[in-house]
């Protein structure tokens, strides 16, 4: 399961508007701020800001979206798994990740959007996804390493989110971080036994740590400094702590796993810190970042054109479904009557 | 028809994880009726065991108390404090009551 711990901007077009100073009604607005202050929840038919409305709506449904999106690299690679046993692992996992996706479609629908708009967003290329999404998925050691490192930076993420102050995002975060767990253990897992293997199979792991690990990085944002919605986030408790925060943590974690697994982090300046008692790492090419979250990245267009075909090819199920229903309906009216 | 129309309903989710145990809302789905309803509860809501029973129900069926009203409603419950064990002392000769 993924999000970006940062919530970008959708597309220009979208009903998005920038954070303006509030103009609601001063009463409310302080009992809600009280609220939040006493760490209190807020849930659906609770008065809130149309800002924090509008945060939360465009957050959850990118978080939605991703896990979506997040089904199709690793999907890629169902038919060819080397194993039955690392085939039925693999399906379980993706169905999780389609079934993340839809906790928190329900999530973002109680804050008055519809499944239609949201899926309307990001199959026009105007919502955004993890950026994470936008890579290829090479060898079958990229499945491990998107479960040991992927997930394992998803988690970090998500682990703050069940503290979220909106009640129906909260509870689905604690669902999915329940079922997390097994998606990182199973890709650490699957890379443990290649490295056990032949000096080709040890290579292609090293290869895939290689290419995902910048870019794991940079699933927690931009540094706190060029964060500005953050501060915002902060203190509307949706986000709990700062990405450069998470980043450090999810760089401690990772270091020692690698060398049990016995591969090398691609970072000539990763060392311990004795001072700051954390690691130091490098310069993340933020650029190249941007430059996929923008839509450049390698993979965005197949992406997206994958998921709308998905989207498109079953439009004649979800009519079918409808109309069975309806006929149904109107059998049992008629034997009623 | 327009696209508001073709989405399928709303149904909320109740699952009861154990027998002796009651079914608790575990979520909400959108589904064309009921059977499909509950099979999509068993996919999206109990991938590992979590449930014996599960309930659906179309979440528009559901009437909610107003947040609004929430002081009337529940507000008179809290001066009687009287209704709670808590409220009478007993002579601790007397041990557990």
């Amino acid at each position: 399961m993924y999000t970006q711990s940062f919530n970008v901007p959708d597309a220009p077009g979208g009903k998005t508007v920038p954070l303006a100073p509030s103009t609601e009604d001063p009463a409310l607005q302080a009992a809600f701020d009280a609220r939040i202050d006493a760490d209190g929840r807020i849930e659906p038919q609770d008065w809130m800001p149309e800002a924090y409305r509008r945060t939360l709506v465009r957050q959850i449904s990118q978080h939605a979206h991703s896990e979506i999106v997040g089904m199709l690299p690793e999907g890629n690679w169902i038919s060819r798994a080397p194993s039955l046993k690392r085939k039925a692992i693999l399906i379980a996992k993706v169905q999780d990740e389609g079934g993340h996706g839809l906790y928190l479609y329900s999530a973002a629908e109680t804050l008055g959007t519809s499944r239609d708009q949201m899926l309307e967003g990001l199959h026009s290329g105007r919502a955004k996804y993890s950026s994470i999404f936008n890579y290829p998925t090479l060898t079958w050691a990229d499945v491990g390493v998107i479960g040991w490192l992927v997930d394992g930076a998803a988690i970090m993420n998500q682990i703050p989110l069940c503290r979220c102050s909106y009640g129906p995002y909260a509870r689905a975060m604690v669902r999915v971080c329940k079922e997390e767990s097994f998606h990182q253990r199973q890709g650490y897992e699957a890379l443990l036994v290649m490295m056990q293997g032949t000096a080709e199979q040890k290579a292609m792991v090293q290869d895939a740590v290689n290419r995902w690990w910048w870019k794991c990085l940079a699933m927690f944002g931009p540094p706190d400094a060029d964060s500005p919605n953050s501060a915002q986030g902060m203190r509307w408790g949706i986000k709990r702590i700062s990405n450069d925060d998470l980043r450090q943590k999810f760089v401690d974690a990772t270091v020692p796993q690698a060398k049990v697994l016995g591969v090398t982090l691609p970072d000539p300046d990763l060392k311990w810190n004795e001072e700051r008692q954390h690691h130091d790492y490098g310069q993340i090419d933020w650029n190249e970042f941007w430059e996929t979250v923008n839509g450049n990245g390698p993979c965005n267009k197949e992406r997206l054109a994958t998921r709308v075909k998905a989207y498109n090819d079953g439009e004649w199920v979800r009519d079918a479904a409808l109309a069975h229903a309806r006929k149904q309906q109107q059998r049992k009216m008629k034997e009623a009557a | 028809m327009t696209t508001a129309l073709k989405e399928w309903p709303l149904w909320e989710v109740f699952v009861r994880s154990k027998q002796g145990l009651e079914h608790k809302h575990c979520g909400s789905l959108h589904a064309a009726d009921a059977a499909q309803a509950l099979e999509m509860a068993r996919d999206v809501y109990t991938r590992r065991q979590e449930g014996v029973s599960i309930w659906v129900v179309e979440s528009k069926a559901i009437t909610a108390s107003n947040p609004d009203e929430k002081g009337e409603l529940f507000d008179p419950a809290a001066d009687k404090i009287y209704r709670h064990p808590t409220f009478y002392e007993i002579p601790e000769e007397v041990g557990h009551m």
